[in-house]
């Protein structure tokens, strides 16, 4: 509980999707807003199914221990399911958004195309999901207190944060693929996310076993990753040219001699 | 004494709150109106535009292409002002005590027995600032269709500079307080002084845009934190509901006064004053006035023997605009910005100030209501875009902002509190 924990969990959770932010996103002020709406929509989405949640508490049986449990069930899974159909409602109304605004404007192409907007929406689902997730958790760790003094776990912080890292990054890739997806109109790809989402929000059940819900996570990060990947249109020997300066087409789009 | 400097609390904050109401948002985002912006000093007519059609479709696709940098231009002054507004309630606790004191405006305590009399007496408190608010509108609005300049230009004057003076001594003591500071007052003083001569030069005469725009976010947030002090609970709520009626009906309504004011404003081709309204655009202090080279007595001569002029400035800029082999002059298209005005920074960093400091849920409610109130403000400027003439920007932010703050506290709140207590994620 000390400076340093508040800063590390800090930049364990948050710093690739910031930086993310910073070096591609900031720039364009038709990113950030598109990014920030796609917060709201996760942020709806998360109200809908606290509200019946909540509701069904309320009529449950308060004291029973096991019943609360099942419920909160419950309303995880309902939450990831309320999370993509509302993934699914904002890819459908950027479509027409786009459509509307290709009409109004003289220009032949989008100012912003769908594989960008997919990024940028699976980004601003995924900082709102990691903010709520982790932050209340980050300002505690600032103040007094002792971790897993009744036997709980001492790797609370740095469990958070690593889970908060994976998830904000899988709602990229989740986005990323989503809109893939629905573009070619490829329906197993969105049962794929669906699944994986229900898989990776379930695996944190067994908590505190951290080995059971960190590596199947981040097993899963790794298979989206590379499939978002391809699905953006790379491909290894994209991968190849990048990491050996050879691409020519971005050495001239970044004037670099080679 | 005690008694005098509250009652020049309540009417610096009486004087600060009515004037920096206006919340409306002036849309100037159609090119070919180039809004010259005089910092404090009252512009002269401009000439007349000759719009032709081509230029108005134009008008389109630039509005579409330029909103969304307008949008971004304005999430960041009100993004600052909740940022300054939040660290300064979660840093010093000055903010959050509760002393008893209230305004006067708010003269109904809240501390009763039963739950409706409570209720009652907040409704009525709300009633009463929202009438005082209503009641010094008028007053401006009648002084400026009257021309009584000064009168305002004084009054604003004189209220910046109690919040430019005494509310950051304020601040910057229980600033210090708090980080266990020790400060002498000849420092202190000489701290104060520069940094309020300096306010009152930026904003009622000429400056450093950036340093302007700074410095009417640091007295949005001052303001803010007032209210945040001195209203009562369940009052603050209902003010900001019944603040964003208000603005609803005086920006729509036919003979609302911020309507009224807006368009008489229009009408003499002026700007409103600078220290009410958040703008982007710098007044061209050294430009000479652009008359083409055409001075005024041939220009008469021309229009005797030919008629009307058709070359204006904006004509000319058009043609200068063309494709040409020399590079062009570098054009500041921020000068065709939105504006915003100060009472809606007050407000929107009051509403996300008061969940930081009152909601139980913590961060989860402050981002909530931070989200939904850009979102309100996206929403808001799309309106702008599509009607083109002012529109309020309270009534969409602070909706959303209150039903968020609501929710978010009492539904999603317990929620994560038993997600992060067993660790699971969604």
């Amino acid at each position: 509980m000390t400076v340093a924990v508040f800063f590390g969990c800090t930049f364990i959770a948050f710093g690739p999707a910031v930086a993310l932010f910073v070096f591609t996103i900031a720039r364009d002020p038709l990113r950030v807003i598109f990014l920030i709406a796609g917060a709201f929509f996760w942020l709806v989405s998360l109200l809908l199914s606290s509200l019946v949640w909540f509701i069904t508490v309320q009529i449950s049986n308060k004291n029973s221990a096991t019943q609360q449990t099942g419920l909160l069930i419950f309303g995880v899974v309902l939450s990831v399911l309320l999370q993509e159909a509302f993934r699914y409602g904002y890819y459908r109304l950027l479509k027409k958004a786009n459509e509307g605004l290709l009409a109004l404007s003289q220009e032949d192409t989008m100012p912003i195309s769908i594989r960008q907007l997919a990024y940028v929406s699976g980004l601003g689902f995924g900082f709102m999901s990691g903010a709520f997730s982790v932050v209340n958790i980050l300002s505690d760790s600032l103040g007094p207190g002792t971790v897993g003094i009744h036997g709980d776990s001492q790797h609370y912080f740095i469990s958070s944060a690593f889970m908060t890292l994976a998830i904000i990054l899988l709602h990229m890739f989740w986005g990323v693929v989503f809109f893939e997806s629905c573009e070619r109109q490829r329906w197993w790809g969105l049962g794929a996310v669906v699944i994986s989402h229900l898989v990776v929000s379930c695996v944190s059940f067994v908590n505190p076993h951290y080995q059971g819900s960190l590596i199947p996570t981040y097993i899963i990060l790794s298979v989206m990753a590379a499939w978002a990947y391809l699905c953006a249109g790379g491909s290894l020997r994209n991968l190849k040219l990048c990491l050996t300066c050879k691409d020519k087409d971005f050495l001239l789009a970044n004037h670099r001699p080679r | 004494m005690a008694d005098n400097v509250e009652n020049a609390v309540n009417n610096v904050s009486n004087d600060g709150t009515e004037a920096n109401r206006h919340t409306e948002t002036g849309s100037t985002a159609t090119p070919g109106r180039n809004e010259v912006e005089l910092n404090g000093q009252l512009p002269t007519a401009r000439p007349p535009q000759v719009l032709t059609d081509s230029e108005e479709d134009e008008d389109e696709e630039l509005t579409l292409k330029y909103g969304a940098k307008h949008v971004i231009m304005l999430f960041i002054p009100v993004t600052l002002c909740m940022v300054v507004v939040v660290a300064t309630i979660k840093s010093v606790s000055f903010y959050t005590q509760k002393d008893g004191q209230q305004l006067i405006y708010t003269p109904f305590r809240e501390d009763t027995e039963t739950v409706g009399q409570r209720a009652l007496n907040s409704m009525l408190n709300a009633f009463i600032m929202i009438g005082v608010i209503l009641v010094m509108t008028l007053v401006l609005v009648v002084l400026y269709k009257y021309r009584c300049y000064k009168v305002i230009q004084a009054w604003l004057f004189f209220s910046n500079l109690l919040l430019l003076f005494f509310f950051s001594l304020i601040y910057l003591g229980e600033v210090f307080k708090t980080y266990n500071v020790a400060m002498d007052y000849f420092t202190l003083s000489v701290i104060i002084w520069n940094f309020g001569v300096v306010g009152m030069i930026c904003i009622h005469w000429k400056g450093p845009l950036r340093l302007q725009q700074a410095y009417l976010i640091m007295i949005s947030a001052l303001m803010a934190l007032v209210f945040i002090k001195y209203l009562p609970e369940w009052t603050a709520w209902l003010i900001l509901a019944a603040i964003s009626v208000y603005d609803l009906l005086a920006v729509l309504c036919p003979k609302g006064p911020l309507r009224i004011l807006v368009e008489t404003a229009q009408e003499r081709n002026e700007t409103i004053f600078p220290a009410l309204i958040y703008s982007f655009a710098m007044a061209p202090t050294a430009q000479p006035e652009d008359d083409g080279g055409f001075t005024p007595a041939w220009v008469n001569q021309q229009q005797h023997q030919l008629g009307p002029m058709q070359s204006t400035e904006d004509s000319r800029r058009e043609i200068q605009e063309l494709p040409s082999a020399r590079p062009p002059p570098v054009e500041d298209d921020e000068e065709r910005g939105v504006k915003l005005g100060l009472g809606d920074f007050i407000f929107y960093s009051m509403l996300v100030g008061k969940a930081s400091a009152t909601a139980s849920g913590d961060w989860n409610t402050t981002i909530a209501c931070f989200v939904a109130i850009l979102i309100g403000l996206c929403l808001t400027l799309l309106l702008l875009a599509i009607f083109k003439k002012a529109l309020p920007a309270l009534p969409i932010s602070i909706t959303f902002g209150l039903v968020f703050y609501f929710a978010t506290d009492n539904l999603v709140r317990p929620f994560m509190d038993q997600l992060a207590v067993h660790q699971f994620y969604i």
